[in-house]
């Protein structure tokens, strides 16, 4: 259960272009689990920004100095990221969690990978302990349009059996694009799970790519969402259900993990026709 | 010398005014506390009872709900403006007989009381939900919503014309038990407010439900195109609460009686005791419930704190408080004389 909790910044470091916050979050530490995320009020009681930003936990210390502590990169590209890489050590943050439906780990020690774009790593090396905890293989694809934008390089390669970058510039590993180099890490590694986090299409990508070669996808979409916690309807996508019905689901509560062979991609952004309740040709409503 | 240690907790925790009487009435609804959750703004509650106890609260508003499942406007959905917000979503809704059966009967087993906002595309989608809930159990009130701004055609805003929205109301009143109050919700896009809930009351409506969003829009300025899918939307937070306050205050001024259910950007017990000042009976949080999930429990604390302050010992005393505001501040003066003046003195 999600826990609105009164945090304060322990500390914000940089990470390429990303910031790294760790906050203090109680005993929201205690439930979470790889893919949950965090709901951040910005700018304090008096705000004009209302809505919350969404970030998936990068990690957790459940005991130190500051009792239970998460940690949440952050990338500066609007006015409430800015506002929040702005925090200092000790200033106040709203903070709920965990929220969401994490990943789903396997049962046995099977093959994994693991793939992220750019900032959307973030929750993967927690998810790579918890596979390895189990006596899973985990191996690690990492992409971004420059080396700026990768996220968490090093971390990978202490976790990972292999680590594969890619970069759009070829300013770091392979030039390309994440999905032209996984297929070749799975075939070398008799990969039985995908477990992936970034932009949609990078995501809609992944999935094709495990489907082709019928293993089972994860992927924790970045839908934009406007509170988080599922009464607000915004951050919907067509999901199709185990009755094989498409419904239009909320990615904050049914999310934002979702099997990647699920998720209807290419209509993101849309209603299809045969969705439940979807309008009709005449403009009504089935 | 001795230091007093205060834990984080008790040093935070507000000042309890338990002495000032949060009760009110609302079109025969007594309600334990004034302050409601807002239609479309709650889902359905149980996601917020997380966050606080939905019984301590006046009552849940639900989603508005529709005869069919909808599955809503496609996404974006959502822009966030200064202050508020835009929101596309299109009335997305599983539909009454899923409403009956999972959402209406989790409130009830919670014991929180209801209040059912219904939205249809026809005069008859509406009596259809109301003989429906007319067999239910347990229903604090119905909210007509004739009033979302979403809809393909802005002829089909009931709200926006006095002789629709009659007709509306007209037909959910014939079909629903006399003992359920019925609530019309009303949109501030319109020439003359006073109008349409004129005629919603003569039509039947128990209450008023003040306000919906304003229709707006914003432009994408990097895709160069409309920001949301549905081009337009509707626009709520503390942005809208003067245009809120100000409909409030003049229903209020027609129809002294009109039991009224106040809204719009809702944020702090002051901005709440603004609404009960200008004539609202009980008041809905909204929009920011997305910013702070408990802010409707939250919101009751702060007016009770504000009305003792203001040595309120009821919520009651202070409804449409602020309408007396001449005889208090001039009371050997006519008023009426002074307006003529005033009037005369215009070239």
């Amino acid at each position: 259960m999600p826990i609105q909790y009164r945090s304060e910044v322990v500390s914000s470091r940089r990470a390429g272009q990303y910031h790294v916050l760790t906050l203090t979050a109680g005993s929201i530490t205690e439930t979470t689990k790889p893919g949950h995320f965090l709901g951040v009020a910005i700018g304090g009681d008096e705000s004009g920004l209302l809505l919350r930003r969404a970030f998936s936990i990068h990690g957790v210390q459940e005991r130190g100095v500051f009792g239970g502590t998460v940690d949440i990169v952050v990338a500066a590209h609007g006015a409430g990221t800015r506002w929040l890489v702005g925090r200092h050590r000790a200033d106040p943050l709203d903070i709920i969690g965990p929220l969401g439906r994490p990943f789903s780990l396997p049962r046995d020690p099977v093959s994994c990978a693991l793939v992220g774009g750019g900032y959307g790593s973030a929750p993967l090396f927690m998810l790579a302990e918890h596979l390895r905890a189990r006596g899973c293989r985990v191996d690690m694809v990492l992409g971004a349009g420059t080396e700026e934008k990768l996220f968490g390089v090093l971390e990978a390669k202490r976790m990972a059996s292999t680590v594969t970058i890619t970069t759009d510039d070829g300013t770091l590993g392979e030039a390309g694009r994440v999905t032209d180099a996984l297929g070749r890490v799975m075939d070398q590694h008799d990969t039985d799970v995908v477990y992936a986090c970034g932009p949609m299409g990078m995501l809609a990508a992944v999935a094709g790519i495990a489907s082709e070669r019928g293993v089972y996808s994860q992927c924790a979409v970045e839908e934009s969402m406007a509170c988080g916690v599922g009464v607000c309807m915004t951050c919907v996508l067509p999901v199709i259900g185990d009755d094989g019905l498409t419904r239009m689901v909320r990615s904050c509560v049914e999310g934002p993990v979702f099997r990647g062979d699920r998720v209807r991609w290419a209509e993101v952004g849309t209603i299809p026709p045969d969705t439940l309740g979807a309008p009709d040709l005449d403009g009504g409503s089935r | 010398m001795t230091r007093a240690v205060v834990r984080p907790a008790e040093a935070l925790a507000p000042q309890v005014h338990d002495e000032v009487d949060m009760s009110t009435h609302l079109a025969g609804l007594d309600l334990p506390s004034p302050v409601l959750t807002a239609s479309g703004c709650a889902a359905a509650g149980r996601e917020l009872d997380q966050f606080f106890d939905l019984t301590r609260i006046g009552a849940v508003v639900t989603k508005s709900i529709m005869p069919e499942p909808r599955s809503g406007r496609a996404t974006p959905r959502m822009a966030e403006t200064p202050s508020g917000m835009l929101n596309s979503i299109g009335l997305q809704g599983p539909g009454i007989a899923s409403f009956i059966e999972r959402d209406l009967a989790w409130l009830h087993q919670r014991g929180a009381r209801a209040v059912v906002s219904i939205a249809g595309d026809t005069v008859d989608d509406y009596a259809r939900l109301a003989k429906i809930l007319r067999m239910q159990e347990g229903i604090s009130a119905i909210e007509v919503n004739i009033s979302c701004p979403n809809v393909e055609d802005r002829g089909k805003v009931f709200a926006c014309d006095a002789g629709s929205s009659s007709a509306v109301i007209q037909a959910v009143r014939r079909n629903t038990d006399s003992r359920v109050p019925i609530l019309a919700k009303l949109s501030p896009d319109v020439t003359d407010i006073t109008t349409i809930a004129l005629a919603c009351v003569r039509a039947g409506a128990d209450g008023l439900s003040v306000i919906n969003t304003l229709l707006g829009m914003v432009i994408d300025t990097d895709r160069l195109r409309p920001a949301l899918a549905g081009v337009t939307g509707g626009l709520s937070g503390p942005a809208i609460r003067p245009v809120a306050v100000r409909c409030v205050w003049q229903i209020r001024q027609v129809m002294p009686e009109v039991p009224i259910l106040g809204m719009g950007g809702i944020r702090t017990g002051l901005d709440a005791l603004q609404f009960v000042l200008a004539g609202a009976n009980a008041v809905s949080v909204g929009t920011m419930v997305f910013n702070d999930p408990s802010a409707p429990l939250r919101v009751h604390h702060e007016l009770q704190t504000a009305l003792a302050e203001r040595g309120f010992t009821r919520l009651i005393d202070a409804i449409s408080y602020a309408h007396g505001y001449l005889d208090r501040e001039h009371p050997a003066s006519d008023p009426v004389e002074d307006d003529v003046e005033a009037a005369t003195e215009e070239p």
